[in-house]
């Protein structure tokens, strides 16, 4: 149906271009038949109002009879509509309809000049060979009927006015006869009622048709006239009607819906300029789109994940700044008021060293940014703010959110690499044609571009020949369990020197006769590692002759492993440290409580007074523990400062200093600094992404510890987006094969999650078992850190919420919440399972049809019509304006077919102009004269003017 | 506004009154100028496919049908037509080998080894040719193009 229906559009189009066509034969310009047209008919509006109430109400007659064959009879309608008015020209035809025509009341000489239009018509239509054939006649014969009676009851009214400008009226009759309906400001409110139903949808379905055709001209491969002279066609046609059919009846509710519109197009628009700027707010994406047209994909990836890091750091500095840092700041004691904010004693003299600082000792270790600081007041300031709780809860927080975002992100890229599966198909061909941005305007972006191009043709030429390759597969595989082998055994071997070092260290321990040596063997070893490791692995992997995107993979991997080992040595140590502070603080908890009894004791017996007063004591000169948390917190700011730092130096002195170097000292040097040995260095992308990684495991583990951690972490993340980017842009060199990452960077994710978890567990296991030091920090005084929510459970929750809660943790309920749990997850997994089974299938069925349509097409000497219509664009065709190349032969042989309705038309709108015009040129020795002056005043400015004027009124908006 | 930008191409060619003298056209090294398309690749090929005499030299009809075209809103179809009609460098209705690697080295400035351009080639129309006749046809184009997530232009 819908294809239908576009059918009768493109006639409907066809035969008013027609009838213009015609008119215009009459001696003027096609423009300024169109002009007169439009003329008349505006004219016409004034005249025709109180003219027939009665033709309505039949015509709505008509219209119900019609209405089992819609489509059909809505043709007629038009066909109809387009013979009337060419009716003017052929007046002097014969008249063979008489019969028919009696019953019409009055008839007129016009009438009958119609009447015979439409013979023409028929012929013509005929000649054409109307895939519609039947149907369009089906729909003439009611038309016809609906023809006479309408022009007799038309006749009565214009009998009256003015029966020369007949067809003008006609024309506009047509049109006007409903909108006539709508203009209340005449005496016609019966005639609305008389309207029936059937006309208004009728009208409707052609108004909306017309909307379609005006939305859809641009669709038409057609030159710029022959669009320009249907859409004035089809808008005059709108213009008239949308009013009529207007949500109410009424020039304000014309208003109304004509606001309406223009409101839809105006929020459209807005919608459209919103999301323009929403593009232009991602940040760094011009900088990110600049690497990755020099560096290729799989470089962009590392800062795409750095900027993805960066926002989830953000997250999390908001939460923790403005939950905890910000409202002690505020509202919690000042500094120097109880001992845990204030610098004891013996430190004030060095407190403001600069080294002492870069340590973050002295004044940095009594402040907001560590554990320390913190009071353990329930609640503080006005509002109440319960601290505390605060600070447990963003601990856990953060890690909620971080494995939140983390796993809803590698869900969604999952999405992604299954919604580009086909991708495989047309990857050439859409780069061929695809991949130019047609917005560039600037010549450097467009230089950009060019390079990211040819990029990404290479990433697909090394795509492609990895597939091509099969050589020895046997062989590949040998050199490939080889590699592993190697790369198994030398992971051991440092995994167990690692193991060696730290044992001898805790020997060492012991010991005071040390060389420097031995005290840092430990960290000597990991970087010693750290160094020779990676590129042994990258050489080993050269054996593997993997494609370079799963080479990364792998790499990524082995250094990760061995990354391990040096991150859990490291937890280790602290957690001796830990553990020794705890013993520490345990004696020096037991001092000061036995120091407090002495005094209150002395204190009472001196005074004779029970009653207690705290010592009078500077609060720096109290005697305090090592607060083992604070020093958790310090041991990792420095490492990640210290690492920020070693990264950078790197860069400074590894990238950017041999980049140098190689350039300058390349004019007075005996060998090729540039081609030979240093060379420039390549972007180490998995090294920069294992060192992100390995960066956000150390925030996550420490932030609990020090909330500033945060804080310097966001800076560093920050800072390292504009310094590598600079760096990579003007030190490095793009890599030997440039390879395109995979679209979802899941491995990064991966590996992302893989330390969220690793660094999940030691700070859980620590807030769950170690007990907090005792006088420093908000969980100070209690036993355990969770403590703080039992506290607000029982405290500040009314009583049956702390049942509740007794109940849930009960093992008989958690235990079948667990079992549950895991038969959810078990049930999932078998459904994603069959999921992924399904799709395996339609892959498959896809692949079938693809093959199959080549066949089909393959024997199919398809004539298509779109080809011609190709043809017909090409330059020196047909390219002038359809009215001023008649082609004098009608071509009755073309058939459109049915499934190229835009073709079919277009070919039947030639047709139509070559048999019109003949017929048209019979009787066009008439001169215009009664037509001339309609009653809109059809003079205006002259033909050709119009064209471009109207033209100029249309273009898209650019 | 456009007529505006017409006419600022060719100042002494284009009138401002329009009514008297449609026949004017401005010729192709003069359009390419124009900041739309002065970096493209294409522009050669994009005026001269929407040029009526295919020499480039633009009437104002075609200056606004190139703009109608190539403006944003203008639905896919219609892009795709003039899209295989611009890829289609010797104008027989078909995107052969050669207009393949025309397009290829206007993409990327020659900087593709012969070998490289010609595997490209190959694998492209291998992909999207579905008639066997070793060239895209318009319906070979077509599909390709409908499936292509960013056909924007």
């Amino acid at each position: 149906m819908p294809r239908k229906k576009d059918i009768a559009v493109m006639d409907e189009v066809g035969i008013e271009v027609d009838g213009d066509m015609s008119d215009s034969d009459d001696g003027a310009t096609p423009r300024r038949g169109n002009r007169r047209g439009g003329g008349g008919r505006g004219g016409a509006k004034g005249r025709g109002r109180g003219k027939k109430p009665a033709s309505d109400d039949e015509d709505g007659e008509d219209e119900e009879d019609e209405e089992d064959e819609a489509p059909r009879g809505r043709r007629g309608g038009n066909r109809k509509r387009a013979t009337k008015k060419r009716g003017g020209s052929d007046e002097d035809e014969e008249e063979d309809e008489a019969p028919k025509r009696k019953r019409g009341a009055a008839k007129k000489k016009k009438g009958k000049g119609q009447d015979s239009d439409e013979e023409e018509e028929e012929d013509s239509d005929a000649g054409r060979g109307r895939k519609g054939k039947k149907g369009g006649r089906k729909g003439k014969k009611d038309d016809e009927e609906e023809d006479d009676e309408d022009d007799g009851k038309g006749k009565k009214g214009k009998g009256k006015d003015k029966g020369k400008d007949k067809d003008e009226d006609d024309k506009k009759k047509k049109k006007k006869k409903d909108g006539s309906s709508s203009d209340s400001n005449s005496n016609d409110d019966d005639e609305e009622e008389s309207m029936s139903e059937g006309e208004i949808a009728r009208l409707r379905e052609e108004v909306e048709e017309k909307k379609t055709l005006i939305a859809n001209i641009r669709n038409k491969p057609w030159r710029m006239k022959r669009r320009l002279t249907h859409l004035k066609e089809a808008q005059a046609f709108v213009d008239k009607f949308e009013g009529a059919l207007g949500k109410g009846k009424g020039k304000w509710a014309r208003k109304w819906y004509a606001y309406k519109v223009m409101m839809t197009k105006k929020w459209i628009k807005f919608q459209r300029d919103f999301e323009n700027f929403r593009t232009a707010c991602i940040p760094w994406e011009r900088k990110i789109k600049e690497v990755e047209s020099h560096f290729g994909s799989s470089v962009a990836s590392y800062f795409i994940f750095l900027r993805w890091m960066y926002g989830m750091n953000l997250v999390l500095f908001g939460f923790t700044f403005g939950l905890v840092v910000i409202p002690e700041v505020l509202m919690g004691l000042p500094y120097g008021s109880i001992p845990r904010k204030t610098v004891p004693r013996a430190e004030q003299e060095t407190a403001q060293d600069y080294s002492v600082l870069m340590d973050f000792n002295g004044y940095c270790k009594y402040s907001v940014l560590f554990y320390g600081y913190y009071n353990d007041q329930r609640t503080i300031g006005l509002l109440k703010f319960r601290l505390p709780l605060a600070y447990l809860m963003v601990g856990i927080g953060t890690f909620g959110y971080s494995l939140m975002v983390v796993i809803r992100t590698m869900a969604k890229n999952a999405d992604v690499g299954g919604g580009d599966g086909e991708e495989g198909e047309f990857t050439f061909a859409w780069k061929m044609f695809t991949s130019w941005d047609y917005l560039i305007g600037n010549a450097e972006t467009a230089d950009n571009k060019y390079a990211s191009i040819t990029t990404s043709f290479k990433e697909s030429i090394v795509d492609e020949q990895e597939n091509q390759k099969d050589e020895n597969i046997h062989l590949r595989r040998f050199l490939r369990v080889l590699a592993n082998f190697m790369i198994i055994c030398s992971l051991g071997g440092s995994g167990y020197l690692i193991y060696f070092v730290v044992k001898r260290s805790q020997e060492f321990a012991t010991r005071d006769d040390l060389s420097w040596y031995e005290k840092n063997e430990v960290e000597i070893i990991m970087s010693l590692l750290g160094l020779v490791c990676p590129p042994l692995f990258e050489t080993i992997a050269e054996l593997e002759d993997y494609h370079p995107r799963i080479a990364l993979k792998w790499q990524l991997g082995r250094i990760f492993a061995l990354f391990l080992g040096n991150l859990y040595t490291f937890l280790f140590a602290l957690f001796d440290e830990v553990n020794t502070k705890l013993e520490e603080e345990q004696a020096i908890k037991n001092a000061s409580i036995w120091a407090m009894k002495e005094y209150y004791a002395n204190f009472s017996r001196l005074m004779n007074d029970s009653e207690a007063t705290p010592p009078p004591m500077d609060p720096s000169d109290v005697i305090r523990g090592p607060c083992w948390e604070t020093a958790v917190g310090i041991e990792f700011v420095k490492l990640t400062v210290s690492d920020i730092q070693v990264t950078y130096l790197t860069i400074l002195i590894g990238d950017f200093a041999r980049a140098v170097i190689v350039r300058f000292l390349n004019y007075c040097w005996c060998w090729d600094l540039e081609a030979v040995y240093p060379s420039y260095g390549e972007f180490d992308i998995s090294g920069n992404v294992l060192g992100l990684v390995f960066n956000q495991g150390m925030i996550w583990m420490g932030a609990f510890y020090a909330p500033g951690l945060v804080l310097i972490n966001v800076l560093r993340l920050l800072s390292s987006m504009y310094y590598q980017c600079w760096a990579v842009m003007c030190t490095n060199v793009p890599h030997e094969r440039v390879f395109k990452a995979s679209k979802s960077n899941n491995f990064y994710m991966g590996l992302l999650l893989l330390i969220l978890f690793l660094s999940l567990l030691p700070v859980v296991y620590t807030i769950m078992t170690l007990p907090p030091s005792f006088d420093c920090g908000p969980f100070s005084g209690k036993a355990k850190m969770f403590d703080v929510i039992m506290e607000t459970i029982d405290l500040d929750l009314p009583a049956f919420m702390g049942t509740l809660f007794s109940y849930a943790a009960n093992p008989g309920l958690i235990i079948p919440a667990v079992l549950l749990m895991v038969l959810a997850i078990y049930y999932l997994n078998s459904v994603s399972e069959a999921y992924k089974n399904s799709n395996n299938e339609l892959k498959k069925k896809m692949q079938m049809a693809r093959d199959e349509e080549k066949n089909r097409r393959n024997n199919t000497d398809s004539t298509n019509q779109v080809m011609k219509d190709l043809e017909d664009l090409l330059p020196n065709r047909s390219l002038a304006p359809p009215p001023e190349e008649p082609e004098p032969e009608p071509e009755p042989e073309v058939k459109p077919t049915k499934t190229k309705p835009g073709k079919g038309v277009k070919l039947e709108m030639d047709v139509t102009l070559a048999s019109a015009n003949p017929n048209a040129r019979g009787p066009g020795g008439r001169p215009p004269g009664p037509r001339g002056p309609g009653p809109g005043g059809p003079g205006g400015p002259g033909g050709p003017g119009a064209g471009p004027g109207r033209g100029r009124g249309r273009p898209p908006p650019r | 506004m456009l007529h505006g930008r017409y006419r600022e191409l060719a100042p002494h060619l284009v009138p401002l009154d329009y009514t008297n003298n449609p026949d004017i056209r401005v010729p192709l090294t003069l359009i390419i100028t124009m900041p739309e398309l002065k970096e493209n690749p294409f522009r050669d090929r994009i005026v001269e496919t929407f040029s009526e005499d295919g020499h480039g030299n633009l009437t104002f009809n075609d200056f606004v049908d190139m703009f109608s075209v190539l403006c944003e809103t203008s639905p896919r179809e219609l892009k795709t037509i003039y899209a295989f009609k611009i890829y289609d460098f010797n104008r027989d209705n078909f995107i052969c080998k050669e207009d393949l690697e025309k397009t290829l080295n206007k993409l990327t400035k020659g900087e593709l080894t012969p070998e490289e351009v010609t595997l490209v080639c190959d694998k492209a129309i291998e992909e999207a040719d579905l008639d066997g006749d070793n060239k895209l046809s318009f319906a070979d184009f077509e599909n390709m193009i409908s499936k292509a997530p960013d056909f924007l232009r």
